[in-house]
């Protein structure tokens, strides 16, 4: 069985609204929410005049968080149906967007990942990026053997979704793959995996 | 000196043995009866008696056409195994023109590099290789230079990228590694790959090791040992392809400790590339059973108190677990107590 407590792990700087950039981008999930509007309440409101907000629900849907972004009064406010949606629009936002604009990413690491891909893909530097972690702990991993990706994994071991095997949920993250890495934990004696852990709830 | 090339193995009936010579020339890993991680890095200049793996820059050895032919079987299953980002096209080259003429220069009677202006002509015999290109012009080659070159080439290559302050894992081929993905690495920095390393980064290892790296020079490539061991003479153990290897480890007993348990010593060079400035990171892989390994009494012994005195985390970490005591236990049969001389070379 591979070690434990291996440090590797992306650290999320916190949104940080920078309130002399010209342009704002949030891509929010969940409660990624309230890490904007937290922000709200520490630097002010000037800033919602320059912002563009796309949001998700996600798991947080019972929250209505929409109703709460829709209060702020930004600029523009745009929420979508799914997380691949989302993305999306801020694949075609960010081919738009002017020097000066600074991007905000916030929800579960999951989404985080995937939005940041969508940045780097436009050449942003990971570090400019404003990251805050929101809501659930779980991850998005990726099967080292099969290379499917698993979303919302809670435990360790889980079953992959594309191939099935017990995968051990490494603490090794991939910023291009916006995944963490999943090893088949029975490999060395096939059948004696041990119970999923909730370890990231 | 015409290498004799052999054909054998490294996977299904494992054929893979070493020759009386090879055994001498094996760059063993430990210079003295115990081992913890450290920034061990020295000159890479040749060095070593006659015959011995140090002699040469880049090292070509009796396993080379065989260990081809298991690179070609490994991407053809699994072509992510060799990757390059968009940016490191002139490293790619920078590779390919240090590794033709280090092979052409240490080897003449197996390989030759001609060069007319930007017209070159490489001759690969053991592999019936013959192929004039354009130097920088990838269109002229089968394929991208440096998938070209490491096909040819014995160990794993890496080439990374300086900016920043930082190195970053930006091209690689690697098919014969010790249990890393660079498919999941490739973009990442020196820190983040070594991620899941325990310990030496705590003891500032990768710290020290970076600011050294950092500063290499062109023309002054550096080496390191590093170790592990691999149940049978399997070069492919990728986390790829773990769930079809990891069950060989559950099959170690007292009786075949000696011709399955191989030790596994990655001779490691670093070579500043001239003009990218990017790092080749050269990871070459030998193994020896422990019946060979015993041939040389020196070694018998001192493995025998390296690995017995291991600390637990390096043997978790380095999947030596489950067969580690039988290992020990038969080791022990060679080692008298006799102290053993310093270095790696055998008395």
């Amino acid at each position: 069985m591979l070690v434990a407590g291996i440090k590797s792990r992306p650290v999320y700087g916190g949104l940080n609204v920078d309130t002399h950039a010209k342009r704002h981008l949030f891509a929010l999930e969940g409660e990624g929410a309230l890490a904007l509007m937290d922000q709200v309440k520490a630097v002010g409101p000037d800033f919602l005049e320059h912002s563009d907000i796309l949001y998700v629900a996600a798991a947080s849907a019972a929250h209505e968080h929409d109703k709460a972004l829709a209060k702020l009064g930004a600029d523009t406010l745009w929420v979508a149906p799914t997380i691949p949606v989302l993305l999306n629009r801020l694949n075609v936002m960010l081919g738009q967007a002017h020097m000066g604009t600074h991007i905000y990413l916030s929800g579960t690491e999951g989404f985080i990942g995937q939005a940041q891909q969508v940045a780097m893909n436009h050449g942003v530097d990971p570090a400019s990026l404003h990251k805050e972690h929101r809501g659930s702990t779980a991850r998005r991993v990726q099967c080292v053997h099969c290379k499917g990706i698993t979303d919302n994994v809670t435990t360790s071991p889980y079953t992959c979704s594309a191939c099935g095997l017990p995968l051990l949920v490494r603490d090794h993250y991939s910023r291009r793959l916006g995944a963490f890495q999943g090893v088949n934990i029975d490999a060395e004696e096939p059948g004696t995996a041990p119970k999923p852990q909730e370890l990231f709830p | 000196m015409n290498i004799k090339f052999k054909t054998e193995s490294f996977r299904n009936d494992y054929t893979f043995k070493n020759s009386a010579e090879a055994i001498r020339r094996f760059p063993f890993p430990f210079n003295e009866d115990k081992y913890m991680y450290s920034v061990n890095m020295e000159p890479h200049v040749p060095a070593g008696p006659p015959g011995h793996a140090y002699n040469k820059p880049i090292d070509v050895d009796e396993h080379y056409v065989a260990e081809m032919h298991d690179r070609a079987m490994v991407l053809k299953e699994d072509p992510l195994r060799y990757q390059a980002l968009p940016h490191m096209m002139a490293a790619q080259w920078d590779t390919l023109e240090l590794l033709m003429e280090a092979q052409a220069a240490g080897y003449p009677e197996h390989f030759t590099l001609e060069r007319n202006g930007g017209q070159w002509r490489w001759i690969n015999r053991p592999m019936g290789i013959d192929q004039t290109f354009t130097f920088g012009d990838a269109s002229t080659l089968p394929m991208e230079p440096l998938e070209f070159i490491t096909r040819q080439a014995q160990g794993d290559f890496v080439i990374v990228d300086q900016r920043d302050g930082q190195l970053w894992c930006d091209a690689g081929m690697v098919t014969t590694q010790a249990d890393w993905s660079l498919d999941f690495d490739i973009g990442m920095n020196f820190h983040e790959w070594h991620g899941p390393v325990p310990l030496a980064h705590e003891i500032g290892v990768f710290d020290r090791a970076l600011k050294f790296l950092l500063n290499l020079q062109q023309g002054k490539p550096v080496r390191r040992l590093n170790w592990t061991m691999t149940i049978n003479p399997r070069l492919d153990t990728s986390p790829e392809n773990y769930h079809k290897w990891g069950p060989d480890r559950a099959t170690v007993t007292p009786e075949n400790v000696g011709n399955k348990v191989h030790l596994r010593c990655e001779l490691q060079s670093l070579w500043r590339l001239p003009r990218s400035n990017a790092i080749l990171f050269v990871i070459r892989c030998y193994l020896i059973k422990m019946e060979e390994l015993v041939t040389v009494p020196k070694w018998a012994r001192r493995f025998h108190r390296v690995l017995r005195d291991l600390p637990p985390e390096l043997v978790d970490y380095k999947g030596l677990t489950r067969y580690r005591p039988a290992t020990v236990g038969w080791l022990s049969r060679f080692d008298d107590g006799q102290p053993t001389s310093p270095g790696i070379y055998p008395e």
